[in-house]
């Protein structure tokens, strides 16, 4: 068989495929919230690869830490934040540490707690649903009790009580997002995948004698994958919204990590002003939190389009 | 199977995840030494000496193997003891109960405003599908979605409070804290000063605690009902896409009778177990609320025993709200086979 011929049937094969490519992206360019969404994730991607030029670490720096530019430097020791100012364009937090600096870095943090909790759990909880569904049994008995016990917490407070027990690590947020977020995905594969096992496509690929590792990836996955994906795409900003949340409880980062819940849980004792100005601190815990708000509303908003997008119930209408 | 069968069986089942709910509790309790462990023991602070501790130890015996000491920690939990907290610095279950009624009356304030203005803006949203009425709740709730619990309390903190000196934090002031603990003719009955002020005919205490609860309330709302309106409103678009409404539309009824008689009752069926959900919310809610605004619930108890890490306390905490959660969950799965019948051949 001639390439042109190869390519041919590639293109035949792959022509469904093109087609629904092409249709979702109709259907981006005509849905405006999709568009900000992905402007929003756009720009703080940009911020984050450009951290080190944005707002450079090292020895501009009264104190700074030489090894790891995630920790905040600052010009001195003082605990009252000062006002945003030219060497300090938002201000800084309690003991100084540059609030432009630790929002710049905290982009990163973000980035790595919400796509690392996300694809772990989507992974974990891929493997588990595709064994537990495909096979049944008494694996799958275990493994869906197993689900039921994580699922019978709710989710941030298990994951409180996890970090507090591990210790209080960012490392630890990760885990523990990890530990509470995958049973989902597991359930969810799993109900697809005992649908999609019925089907007659499934039974003739099995009958010419494909192995189940092929049956698997080729026939089942690619019918049964995409409710998991959606999840997966609103999950990465609530994962972003738990860990700040813990982190401000004071159960995440250490304090002069670059982390927007940890900046907010430090602005707490300043909320109230001083006597002459109740907000005269307002760039404390304003700043950081709509770093925090856009960064989750983009990634819902884009998860948002995404599921209008690829739910074949909703698609049509 | 009928309805009792349903019940029964699935009350059945709620057995074993309580169970499991225990053991993973107990797995923790595990990554910590046998001094530390000894405070899930001992309800009396006396009993925290050096000399005891290893007196508790040998006496519950923390060193045995793991399963040994599982069936010696849930006998001690199912009597009640839940051991000690010391950020509490009272047993758990006692912490548990003076704090519950703080957390209570946010929740019974929050609860219903988030259920009802859920259903009615989902409902209001998907009829009016992609009219202004729809873009703006669906844009709001995105908003509402994307807001973190703690930067909107704060906020809302900084503006009233801080800003216009309405809505202060804690449960009552100090003056009116001070009257309520020390005065002997104020009675102390529900343990919510809502309802204890009326009960005790001091209507003002009744409008100083809902002066308090305003922000608290305010807060746990925006948040949570975003997750009704959504649900409500993609349900309230599936139940109008379906034959029954089209034949009910095609028999002349109006568009308000079609929707009060035939389309809302059955997109409620799917907002029954969201208020599974709305449980979950709640209590996770409850824990950066409280803190934010210093109302002393088991929320705010709870984040305080996580930090200083007195495991008694939060792991105390969290079995107590699994334990609400699992029956959260099987009211709302009795009500659900109730309402679609269907439901109970699955």
């Amino acid at each position: 068989m001639g390439a042109k011929s190869r390519f041919r049937e590639f293109k035949v094969e792959m022509g469904p495929t093109v087609k629904e490519i092409k249709f979702m992206l109709g259907r981006i360019k005509k849905s405006p919230l999709s568009i900000v969404g992905m402007a929003i994730i756009i720009f703080f991607i940009a911020v984050a690869l450009l951290a080190p030029i944005l707002a450079p670490p090292g020895p501009d720096w009264a104190v700074y830490e030489t090894y790891d530019p995630m920790r905040i430097p600052r010009d001195s020791y003082v605990s009252t934040p000062s006002p945003p100012s030219e060497r300090h364009p938002f201000g800084t937090a309690e003991f100084q540490y540059d609030l432009y600096y630790g929002s710049i870095w905290g982009t990163i943090t973000a980035f790595r707690v919400g796509l690392w909790v996300t694809l772990a759990s989507l992974a974990i909880g891929l493997s588990i649903g595709v064994v537990a569904g495909y096979y049944g049994g008494i694996i799958d008995e275990l493994m869906m009790r197993f689900t039921d016990i994580i699922m019978a917490f709710p989710g941030l407070i298990l994951a409180m009580a996890l970090v507090a027990a591990f210790g209080a690590t960012l490392d630890n947020v990760l885990l523990a997002l990890t530990i509470i977020g995958w049973p989902g995905y597991t359930r969810v594969i799993r109900g697809e995948i005992l649908r999609v096992k019925q089907e007659d496509y499934v039974e003739a690929a099995k009958a010419v004698g494909c192995s189940d590792l092929r049956v698997i990836v080729k026939h089942v996955l690619p019918n049964s994958i995409y409710p998991i994906v959606i999840m997966a795409s609103l999950d990465i900003g609530s994962v972003v919204l738990t860990a700040a949340a813990l982190s401000f409880l004071g159960l995440g980062a250490p304090v002069d990590y670059a982390d927007w819940g940890q900046l907010i849980a430090r602005s707490q004792n300043w909320i109230y002003g001083n006597i002459n100005d109740p907000f005269s601190f307002w760039y404390t815990f304003l700043i950081p939190g709509i770093f925090i708000f856009t960064f989750v509303l983009g990634w819902n908003l884009l998860g948002d389009a995404f599921r209008d997008i690829m739910d074949p119930t909703l698609r049509r209408r | 199977m009928g309805l009792r069968a349903y019940i029964i069986r699935r009350i059945l089942l709620v057995i074993p995840i309580l169970m499991g709910t225990t053991l993973l509790i107990f797995a923790v309790t595990q990554l910590f030494n046998p001094v530390a462990r000894a405070s899930l023991y001992i309800t009396n602070i006396q009993q925290f000496t050096t000399e005891n501790i290893n007196q508790v130890i040998e006496k519950h015996g923390l060193n045995d193997p793991a399963y040994m000491q599982f069936f010696r920690w849930l006998s001690e939990v199912l009597s009640g003891n839940l051991g000690y907290s010391r950020t509490a610095r009272q047993p758990v279950l006692q912490a548990l109960i003076t704090r519950i009624p703080a957390t209570f009356e946010l929740v019974m304030f929050s609860a219903p405003i988030i259920i009802l203005l859920g259903i009615y803006l989902g409902v209001k949203s998907a009829v009016h599908r992609d009219k202004p009425i729809d873009h703006a709740t669906r844009t709001l709730s995105i908003i509402g979605w994307s807001l973190p619990t703690f930067w909107l309390g704060i906020i809302l903190l900084s503006v009233f409070y801080v800003g216009f000196q309405a809505f202060p934090p804690r449960r009552l002031s100090p003056t009116t804290y001070n009257f309520v603990s020390m005065s002997g003719s104020y009675v102390r009955y529900t343990g919510l000063y809502t309802i204890d002020g009326l009960l005790n005919g001091q209507l003002w205490i009744t409008l100083e605690a809902l002066e308090h609860l305003v922000l608290p309330v305010l807060t746990l709302t925006i948040v949570i009902v975003t997750i009704i309106i959504r649900v409500m409103r993609s349900s309230m678009l599936e139940a109008l896409n379906k034959g029954y409404i089209i034949a009910a539309r095609a028999k002349g009824l109006t568009q308000n009778e079609v929707i009060n008689k035939h389309a809302r009752r059955n997109a409620l069926i799917p907002t029954v177990t969201i208020s599974g959900l709305l449980v979950a919310g709640l209590l996770n809610g409850v824990v950066i609320t409280e803190t934010i605004f210093s109302l002393n619930g088991i929320g705010m108890w709870a984040a305080a025993a996580a930090l200083q890490m007195d495991i008694a306390g939060v792991l105390g905490f969290t079995l107590f709200s699994g334990f609400l959660f699992v029956m959260a969950n099987l009211i709302v799965d009795i009500l659900y086979a109730y309402l679609d019948p269907r439901i109970m051949l699955a």
